[in-house]
């Protein structure tokens, strides 16, 4: 057992930093009504070092907390399925030669209105994202980026043309849960033409992660900070299984 | 404005004519063009308003109509017939709005007096033209009697909850904090709509719906802002996708004071059919130019899906073409906000000179026109204090190159919608740095073989390049063979083609021959 606290300068100190804004004006009684939510919130201390008016009706705070609560970090599972063990651009084609012995076939669109690309283009585009290359880059693999605005429909239409082992769905809009809907009439779309297993399903977005996307009948679901190579490892090994 | 990177004038001058010469084989095409959103927009200029029961709106009924009744009927525009059915009914424009709406076919009854026809019409066109020259009147008195009150260059805040009466909260309260520009940004399928909603509205996902009444109720609540601040506030929203000239006429008619507006964004970054979007462009650039409405064009679109360092060039040669399309759509300088934006790797070692060079490059080589500066947003994280620190930069090469309209960037970009708070944060960021380096800037001269100079005169040298590449293969081939953004459209493809209308021997538009006439354009 590891029992950790949120360290500030010193261990077990428990100091959190925390920034908000309350529908009142700014002023001494904003400031307290501030510092006595902190403390409802389970800090043992509270100090709040700054507020500042934002409308006539509106006031920010910038506070600072002590928190008790620790947590058994030997009992953390992480929610992440490339974990930290993804293999690099180079490795995931050597295992495709050694492993598949064809080219892997890959689509990915941003469905639904959605019409942010940054996601699918990172994840497929020649040139990826932060020194980490694109599917498209990759000689062990054909991807198709078919951009944004996709309807569910079309996307599988095209991945059966172009015999797609894996579908790769970007949602970045999610207000109104309207990702959860898209998502949700894709598998359902896919379950009724009976080709569910005929894909490996895989999501990403900055708000979807692993968790969320198994739920919604996807085989995996990437979050912030994933890269080409991560979802290329979980999709080879996953094909490399069956 | 003294230079600082001692562009050479004669390839200035040269890239501005190899822009012409890829422009004018566009123009020729759109001379002879209309859409069924050109046609719409005239006919909303004339008055046709309001919704059916289902929600279609009167001005797509009518075209629709005329379609319907014969497919080639639209070459003879649609104004002709939506005049010919308010003289046959002999009502108000509001009556005959009402009888469309409840079903009446305009095609019902037979074609009138041609002459009778055209003087109805005639008297529309004033009426609209005065209405929105009038507008025009309005905000040039206020900026004239609230002169000096803005912040330089122009703090543009964007608000978007979906909720019309939500946005103008959260835009009343971004005022209050010092925005000097609110853009409302639209619901993110709006772009591929053929058509305008109709009315107030409340549901909208990413952004809020482009509806003329949600134009009158931000108008009149950033107005009685105005007032309580004694400094004009700008209402921006977007006239791209396809419905481009009916937002610009929507907007001409509200006061609306700046509108997106690319000549090209619409092809590359939302797949809408080339010939469709260059025809529609024009008519609602030359709204946009009669109402005296500032145009932001969408460069920042090559930087976000291509690499920002190697693919400046692209910027700069979209800037061109855009310049050239403005004007022959009668757009003055001033009123063409050209894009541009802060998203190199901020891991480049030197990256802060070479977006300071690109900043400076375009502020040198379009002195007059209002730039339309982005903040970064591709390499924003989750880390937010990382954040700031990105925007603190562009912030000061925004201020040191005197950009024209600056879009605040925020620190949760990547995360979420903006905080009430994250927008004060913004604004406080800017007017820090702004007012911290104010004249930093008049003390500084580049070394003539340095690093900021060099990288502006190799970027005005690649774009060249482009252009003469672009002007050998022809601009709509081009488009079709990837040679911008990296997206190939294929002519005939895209979204809206079937919407593309080819102007008969009789074709009748008052507007635009009256537009023509009010802008000096000879074509």
């Amino acid at each position: 057992m590891k029992v950790v606290r949120p360290y500030g300068d010193t261990m077990d100190d428990g100091k959190v930093q925390l920034s908000f804004t309350l529908p009142v004006p700014d002023g001494a009684k904003g400031r307290e009504a501030a510092r006595k939510l902190v403390l409802s919130w389970g800090f043992k201390e509270c100090e709040v070092v700054h507020s500042t008016p934002l409308a006539a009706e509106f006031s920010m705070y910038v506070a600072y907390g002590k928190t008790e609560a620790s947590i058994d970090y030997d009992s953390v599972v992480a929610d992440e399925a490339s974990a930290d063990a993804s293999m690099d651009m180079d490795a995931v084609n050597a295992y495709i030669k050694a492993h598949i012995g064809r080219k892997v076939v890959i689509v990915g669109a941003c469905t639904g209105f959605d019409a942010h690309t940054v996601g699918i283009d990172a994840i497929i585009n020649m040139k990826g994202f932060n020194h980490h290359f694109g599917l498209e880059r990759y000689p062990e693999m054909e991807a198709y980026n078919m951009g944004a605005q996709v309807p569910n429909e079309k996307l599988i239409e095209y991945a059966l043309k172009v015999k797609a082992d894996a579908i790769l769905i970007s949602q970045v809009v999610t207000q109104k849960d309207t990702h959860i809907h898209n998502m949700t009439e894709f598998i359902e779309l896919l379950e009724a033409k009976g080709l569910r297993d005929r894909f490996i399903c895989v999501a990403g977005g900055p708000r979807i992660g692993n968790k969320l996307a198994v739920e919604l009948g996807f085989d995996v679901g990437f979050g912030r900070g994933a890269y080409a190579n991560d979802v290329a490892t979980y999709i080879v090994k996953k094909m490399a299984e069956k | 404005m003294k230079s600082k990177l001692n562009l050479p004038a004669d390839r200035v001058a040269y890239a501005r004519a190899l822009a012409e010469r890829i422009t004018a084989p566009v123009q020729d095409f759109i001379d002879g063009h209309s859409s069924v959103t050109v046609e719409r927009a005239t006919l909303r200029l004339a008055g046709a308003d309001g919704a059916n029961p289902d929600g279609v709106p009167v001005p797509n009924l009518v075209v629709d109509q005329i379609r319907a009744s014969d497919p080639a009927a639209l070459e003879d525009g649609a104004t002709i017939r939506y005049v010919n059915a308010l003289l046959k009914s002999g009502g108000t424009v509001q009556a005959l709005n009402d009888r469309i709406a409840a079903g009446w076919d305009v095609m019902s009854v037979p074609l009138g007096d041609r002459k009778a026809i055209e003087a109805k019409a005639e008297e529309l066109v004033a009426g609209t033209l005065k209405r929105v020259k009038d507008n025009r009147g309005f905000r040039e008195d206020k900026l004239e009697q609230w002169k000096g009150k803005n912040n330089s260059p122009l703090l543009y805040l964007i608000v978007a909850t979906g909720n019309i009466y939500e946005d103008v909260k959260q835009a009343a309260a971004a005022a209050e904090q010092g925005a000097d520009v609110i853009a409302v940004i639209r619901t993110t399928a709006q772009s591929l709509l053929d058509y305008v909603p109709f009315g107030a509205t409340t549901e909208g996902f990413g952004g809020t719906y482009a509806t003329q009444e949600n134009f009158r109720i931000m108008r009149a609540a950033l107005d009685e802002v105005a007032e309580k601040q004694g400094r004009y506030i700008r209402l921006t929203n977007y006239a791209s996708g396809l419905c481009m000239p009916e937002i610009a006429a929507m907007g001409a008619v509200e006061r609306l004071d700046m509108m997106l507006n690319d000549s090209m964004y619409g092809i590359l970054f939302r797949d809408i059919n080339m010939y469709r979007t260059f025809v529609d462009q024009k008519f609602s650039r030359m709204i946009n130019a009669y109402a005296g409405v500032i145009i932001n064009t969408g460069e920042d679109n090559y930087l976000t899906t291509s690499d920002a360092y190697e693919k400046a060039y692209t910027v700069l040669a979209s800037q061109f073409l855009n310049e050239r399309f403005a004007f022959d759509a009668g757009l003055e300088a001033r009123f063409q906000g050209l894009g541009h934006a802060f998203e190199m790797d901020p891991t480049i070692k030197n990256g802060f000179m070479y977006e300071l060079a690109e900043a400076q490059m375009a502020r040198e080589i379009f002195p007059e026109h209002p730039l339309k500066y982005m903040p970064p947003t591709k390499f924003m994280s989750g880390d937010i204090f990382k954040g700031v620190a990105m925007n603190t930069l562009f912030n000061f090469v925004s201020k040191a190159t005197n950009q024209g309209i600056h879009l605040l960037g925020m620190l949760t970009e990547a995360i979420h919608t903006p905080f009430m708070m994250d927008r004060f944060l913004a604004v406080d960021n800017a007017r820090y740095v702004m007012n911290y380096i104010d004249g930093f800037y008049d003390d500084i001269e580049f070394k003539q073989d340095g690093i900021v100079v060099t990288r502006a005169h190799q970027v005005l040298r690649e774009a060249i390049e482009f252009m003469e590449h672009v002007e050998k293969t022809g601009m709509f081939d081009s488009i079709e063979k990837g040679l911008f953004a990296e997206v190939k459209r294929p002519k005939d493809g895209g979204k809206g083609f079937e919407g593309l209308v080819k102007k008969g021997p009789a074709y009748y538009n008052p507007f635009e021959s009256g537009l023509k006439r009010e802008l000096g354009l000879k074509r």
